[in-house]
C-alpha cells in the first residue's frame, strides 16, 4: 500500500492553490497509508538565504536553540513555527555553521533543507497531518506528498516520508525494498549515517551517495535499478520539479495526468479527480524501469 | 434507462441495486455518472443488462461479470473484468495492470492500451486490445484468446498453457516456453470472429498478425528445464 501524490504547476496562476490541491490529492489516499503522512513544498525563496525545516523534541527549548544559533552564526535569522516543525531561514553563507549547531543540539532533527524546499511529516491520518501543518494554505510551484502504511519498519515520525536526499531534494516511496540491510551496510562503510531501520531511508541515502560521487540525478535514479531489489515507485522532488521511477516489474501503481497547466502524479486516479482540467487531461501510466523528469524551464 | 450518480450515492448502493435485478427485470439499461476512479464499480453482475459508465473507473471494475455488458467511457484501473465468466466489458480508454486477469469467459475489449500483466492466468476469456499491452501479459495463460493490434511488452506468454496469443505489432520478448506458431486457416477464422466481436470490421489485415502459444515444455517438471523455473 502507501500513497503518493505529486503536483507540478506550469501555470503560475495556480501557485497560491498548490497546498490545497495537494491536500485534496492526499485525501483519497488516506486509506492507502493511514499511519503517517508527509509532504515537501517548494515555495518562494528568500534571495541569498537557505532554510532548514526542523523538528524539535517535546523537551527541546526553541528559544535556547535560536540563541545558540545567533551566537555562533552571528547574523540575523528568522523562523516560523508550523505545527510540530520549525522553518528556519538564514543567510546562505552561514548554512554550514548553522548545520553544525543544529546537529549538535539535543532533540533537533533536520527534516530537510535548501533554498526552497520545506518538509513536514508526522504520525497520524494524512488528513489530520495536512490540517495540523496547514498544508491547504501553502503556496509554491510544486510539491510531493506521501501517505504511509508501514511494512518494513516502525510507525514513527522519522519513518514517515519524504526523506531528504540533499539540498532541495527528497524522496517518497511506495513499496518495500528487500536488500536494504545490505545496501545500508555498504553506505555506512562510505560514511553515511541512518536514523531509522527504514528501507526508504536507505534508498534516499543511496541517491545522496551517488550525487556526492558526482553523478547527476538521472544517473542516480538509473543506478537504483541495479542496486535496489524489491518493489518501488519513487517520486523525487527537486528544486525545479520532480522525477518518477518504477521498478522493472512495475509492482506498485502509478498514474500521471498532464494538462497545459499542470503535471500531476498519483498512486491512483482517485487522487487526481478534483484537479482543474482533469476531464480533458492526458492520463497515462509511467513505464517500468524508466526515469521520468519534469523540471521548470 | 436508469441513471445513478455516484456523486450522490455510493458504489455499494449501485452494486446492490444491480445485484437485486432478476432475470425478468425490465431495468436493463443503466448509466453511471461521476465514477471518479472509485473501485469495484459494477462487480458481480449476473443478468444480461447494459451498464454504461461515464468516466474513469478504479480497480476491479466489472469483476466477476456474468452475462452483463459493461462499457467504461474512460480509463480503467487495475484488474478490470478480472475473473469475468461471460458477457462483455468494453473500455474505451486505457486499462491498467492485470486487465481480464483469471477471466473464464466473455469478451474484454480495450480501445486504448492495457499495461502490464494483461490476461494474467486467463482461463477462457477473450481479450482484444486495440493498442499495446505491457510486460508479462498472458503470464500463465491457460485458455482463451488475447489479441493485440499493436505491440506487446517483455516476456509475453511466460509459462503459458493453452491460450492463443495474436499480436500484430512488435513483441519485445517472449517469456519462458512461449513460441511463435504458424497461423492456419482455422486461426484466421477465429481471429476474424474476435475482431468482429470487438467491433473491428475491416481495416485490419489478418495476415499481419503472428500467433504465439505454448511450446509445452514446462508442463511437467523435467530436470533439463530446471534453469527455466
Amino acid at each position: 500500500m502507501c500513497g503518493i501524490a505529486g503536483l507540478f504547476l506550469k501555470d503560475a496562476k495556480l501557485e497560491p492553490d498548490l497546498g490545497s490541491m495537494l491536500a485534496g490529492m492526499l485525501s483519497p489516499l488516506n486509506d492507502r497509508g493511514p499511519d503517517s503522512a508527509g509532504f515537501a513544498v517548494y515555495g518562494a525563496e528568500t534571495p541569498g538565504h537557505v532554510k532548514f525545516t526542523l523538528r524539535l523534541s517535546s523537551t527541546t527549548d526553541l528559544d535556547e536553540l535560536l540563541k545558540e544559533l545567533r551566537d555562533s552564526v552571528g547574523s540575523p535569522l528568522t523562523h516560523r513555527l508550523q505545527g510540530t516543525h520549525v522553518v528556519l531561514s538564514i543567510p546562505a553563507e552561514q548554512a554550514s555553521p548553522a548545520r553544525r549547531v543544529l546537529a549538535g543540539f539535543d532533540g533537533v532533527a533536520i527534516v530537510g533543507g535548501g533554498r526552497r524546499m520545506e518538509i513536514f511529516k508526522e504520525v497520524g491520518r494524512p488528513d489530520d497531518v495536512s490540517r495540523q501543518f496547514g498544508l491547504g494554505r501553502m503556496s509554491g510551484t510544486h510539491a510531493i506528498g506521501h501517505t504511509r502504511m508501514a511494512t518494513e519498519s516502525a510507525v514513527t515520525t522519522n519513518g514517515a516520508h519524504p526523506f531528504t536526499t540533499g539540498d532541495d531534494q527528497c524522496l517518497v516511496h511506495n513499496g518495500s525494498l528487500s536488500n536494504h540491510c545490505a545496501v545500508r551496510r555498504e553506505l555506512v562503510k562510505k560514511g553515511l549515517s541512518f536514523q531509522t531501520e527504514n528501507d526508504t531511508e536507505v534508498a534516499a541515502g543511496f541517491i545522496t551517495a551517488k550525487l556526492h560521487e558526482g553523478g547527476s540525478l538521472q544517473q542516480a535514479m538509473e543506478a537504483c535499478l541495479d542496486a535496489l531489489d524489491g518493489f518501488y515507485t519513487f517520486v523525487i522532488g527537486t528544486e525545479g520539479g520532480f522525477g518518477v521511477l518504477r521498478d522493472p516489474i512495475a509492482c506498485k501503481p502509478a498514474v500521471v495526468a498532464e494538462t497545459d497547466r499542470l503535471v500531476a502524479f498519483g498512486t491512483e486516479y482517485r487522487a487526481l479527480v478534483d484537479l482543474p482540467g482533469i476531464a480533458s487531461a492526458k492520463v497515462w501510466e509511467p513505464a517500468p524501469a524508466t526515469v521520468y523528469r519534469w523540471e521548470l524551464h | 434507462m436508469l441513471t445513478v450518480d455516484l456523486a450522490r450515492g455510493s458504489v455499494r448502493e449501485l452494486n446492490a441495486a444491480l445485484h437485486r435485478l432478476g432475470p425478468d427485470s425490465n431495468e436493463t439499461r443503466w448509466r453511471v455518472l461521476n465514477p471518479r476512479g472509485q473501485h469495484a464499480i459494477a462487480v458481480g453482475l449476473e443478468q444480461p443488462v447494459l451498464v454504461e459508465i461515464d468516466g474513469h473507473v478504479g480497480y476491479y471494475c466489472a469483476g466477476m461479470n456474468k452475462l452483463a455488458t459493461v462499457v467504461v467511457d474512460g480509463n480503467a484501473g487495475q484488474g478490470v473484468a478480472e475473473n469475468m465468466m461471460s458477457g462483455k466489458v468494453w473500455v474505451k480508454g486505457d486499462a491498467s495492470q492485470a486487465a481480464g486477469a483469471t477471466g473464464r469467459g466473455g469478451l474484454l475489449v480495450v480501445d486504448g492500451n492495457a499495461s502490464a500483466r494483461c490476461g494474467i492466468s486467463m482461463k477462457g476469456i477473450d481479450i482484444v486490445v486495440k493498442g499495446s499491452v505491457g510486460h508479462l501479459s498472458a503470464f500463465m495463460a491457460q485458455a482463451g484468446n488475447l489479441v493485440v493490434l499493436q505491440d506487446a511488452g517483455e516476456a509475453l506468454g511466460d509459462s503459458i498453457y493453452e491460450a492463443q496469443l495474436y499480436v500484430r505489432g512488435k513483441v519485445q520478448s517472449l517469456g519462458a516456453d512461449c513460441v511463435e506458431k504458424p497461423i492456419e486457416d482455422q486461426h484466421k477464422r477465429e481471429l476474424g470472429q474476435l475482431l468482429e466481436a470487438a467491433g473491428i470490421n475491416g481495416g485490419v489485415d489478418i495476415g499481419e498478425f503472428r500467433r504465439y502459444g505454448s511450446a509445452r515444455k514446462l508442463y511437467h517438471f523435467h530436470v533439463d528445464n530446471v534453469g527455466q523455473y
